[in-house]
């Protein structure tokens, strides 16, 4: 599969990335080589069978609709990296 | 040219379990700032959610009322994004598996009947509220909400007017409730609605390109918008302009749309299956169960008012639109046997009042109890309807049994006749020209004595002795 520049610049706006012209020439090889390698996967009959959504045989984990104490504001503001009346405080976002 | 409007909704609604989709933090709304997290509903990395079942019931069971298919096999994705309101800048919800689809909801607009399609009902996960002052520099997050689950609701594009809107969202709204999995405090923004609306020509077949408008949370905001919106589609079209198919904002105060997000940011959410989450199966057993736990369901009560009771379709329609007003009014109606009289106090007085005051059906202030007991005193002929207007006033205004007001006020129908007698003759004494009206054959003197005698009596006295004594005395 042929990757273009414009598939980088694509993927790397959805992951907010900043890619120097030099990266993305670099990315664009390598994805074009990781995808080539997952194609090979392309090759294989899989008329029949039923696609893999998980892994694991297991099905219904549920937990009860219990309440339990949340942890301390303090706690979970602990990592932030700016805060203010009690709330997490973020670049400001604008529509 | 004529257009057709099409719209499509998603309605999202907040399930009323008492802990989050994946954690166990409280869902109670309006606590302080980040005091219902912790590390799953924040996003803390490496943890590992785990699915409240309730949330799978609830959803079921809103799936049932609205006559979807169950899915057998479902699983629950990653809807990729960066928004701050979402910390693991992904929302957890259902992409190709829903667990409900295929249903449907009818709706009935000036006696039409329509069936409105349900493409599916998935579950997810609510996000957090975002909080920006303008003179600020950043936006404060408060990740309470994060992680309250709600069930997706969407509809096929079957709609064609504001008012088979409001009739669906209506439906809709009273199924959530009368099965109780969502309060839809749409105020509380446990209901909202996003709305998908193209138009095309009247007679053309392919729909025209649609715009979507998100988080509408009045039905008033609702209705507006669609107005709005479609009157800007075809003035475009009409000006010989393109639609362009776009998120636009519906600002509810200026009563226009905005454009948000521009084409070139086209969302690609690139869902895959959550690793951490697996698969849900409901089997015929558990999907059983869950049917014969339903409540009988708006449609079903409606019709049995109208057989049951001999309501008008339209009464009955009202009653029932209402989880509460139903419950109300079959409260009253257990006690004062009277459904007729328990229903035309419903339709007129108290639904007059609360729409005066701006009161919500929720916040009737006077136990249904209270009302049986009002149709008692009038049934016993204690108190005449006029009187039974105004107390009916006070007992709204100061929640105490009819009993007590009619009691404390001296209240009860005078029906002494010497004591109505004596009044009458005192009123004829000052009105002798309408004595002389009736004996010229006009009717309305008449009416107009009997009105005198009653307000003599401040409404007390009992109509049918006023008549029968004023007569003897006039044709005498």
């Amino acid at each position: 599969m042929k990757v273009t520049k414009e598939t980088i610049e694509h993927v790397a706006n959805l992951a907010r990335l900043n890619l120097s012209e030099k990266e993305k020439e670099r990315l664009t090889t390598d994805m074009e080589n990781i995808i080539s390698y997952v194609d090979k996967l392309n090759q294989l009959d899989t008329k029949g069978v039923k696609s893999t959504e998980h892994v694991i045989p297991i099905k219904n984990v549920f937990r009860e609709d219990e309440v339990k104490p949340s942890f301390s504001r303090d706690k979970i503001l602990s990592n932030a990296p700016e805060v203010e009346d009690g709330c997490f405080k973020v670049p400001k976002i604008v529509e | 040219m004529e257009y057709e409007i099409v719209i499509g909704l998603e309605v999202h609604s907040e399930l009323s379990t008492k802990s989050k989709i994946f954690c166990s933090c409280t869902t109670e709304f309006g606590g302080e700032v980040n005091t219902h997290t912790c590390p799953i509903c924040t996003g803390m990395p490496g943890v590992l959610p785990v699915l409240n079942k309730k949330v799978v019931e609830y959803a079921v069971k809103a799936g049932l009322a609205s006559n979807c298919k169950i899915a057998e096999y479902s699983k629950q994705d990653r809807k990729n994004y960066f928004y701050p309101d979402l910390p693991k800048a992904y929302q957890i919800s259902q992409y190709d598996l829903p667990l409900c689809y295929e249903g449907y909801i009818d709706i009935e607009v000036d006696d039409v009947q329509k069936r409105i399609g349900i493409t599916r009902i998935h579950i997810e996960e609510d996000a957090g509220k975002l909080m920006h002052d303008e003179w600020e520099t950043g936006s404060l997050v408060d990740y309470n909400r994060g992680g309250v689950p709600l069930i997706e609701i969407v509809s096929e594009p079957d709609l064609r007017s504001a008012q088979e809107v409001k009739a669906y969202l209506e439906n809709l709204k009273a199924i959530l409730e009368y099965i109780n999995v969502s309060d839809c405090k749409m105020q509380e923004g446990s209901l909202r609605a996003d709305v998908n609306l193209s138009v095309r020509p009247k007679g053309q077949k392919e729909f025209g390109t649609r715009t979507e408008m998100k988080n509408l949370n009045s039905f008033k905001a609702i209705i507006r918008a669609i107005e709005g919106e479609s009157a800007r589609q075809i003035e475009v079209i009409k000006s010989g302009g393109v639609i362009v198919q776009e998120t636009r904002r519906w600002d509810d105060n200026k009563g226009v749309s905005y454009a948000m997000r521009s084409k070139e940011e086209a969302h690609d959410y690139r869902y895959f299956p959550d690793p951490d989450l697996m698969p849900i199966v409901v089997d015929e057993k558990w999907k059983e169960e869950i049917k014969n736990s339903l409540p009988e369901l708006p449609e079903a009560r409606k019709k049995r008012y109208i057989s049951e009771f001999s309501l008008p379709h339209y009464d009955a329609s009202i009653l029932t639109s209402s989880k509460v007003l139903a419950d109300f009014f079959e409260e009253a109606v257990a006690k004062s046997k009277n459904a007729k009289a328990v229903s035309n106090w419903i339709m007129g007085d108290l639904l007059r009042i609360l729409k005066e005051k701006e009161m919500e059906i929720e916040e009737i202030p006077f136990p249904a109890d209270y009302l049986a007991k009002l149709i008692e005193l009038i049934e016993k002929g204690i108190i005449s309807g006029t009187i039974a207007k105004k107390v009916f006033v006070q007992m709204f205004d100061e929640r105490k049994d009819p009993g007590v007001i009619v009691k404390e006020k001296g209240l009860e129908v005078i029906s002494d006749e010497s004591a109505i007698s004596g009044i009458i003759l005192k009123v004829l004494e000052n009105n002798p020209k309408s004595i002389e009206d009736y004996k010229n054959g006009k009717e309305k003197a008449f009416g107009f004595l009997v009105g005198q005698v009653m307000r003599e009596t401040k409404g007390k006295a009992d109509p049918k002795i006023i008549n029968k004594l004023l007569k003897t005395e006039l044709d005498k």
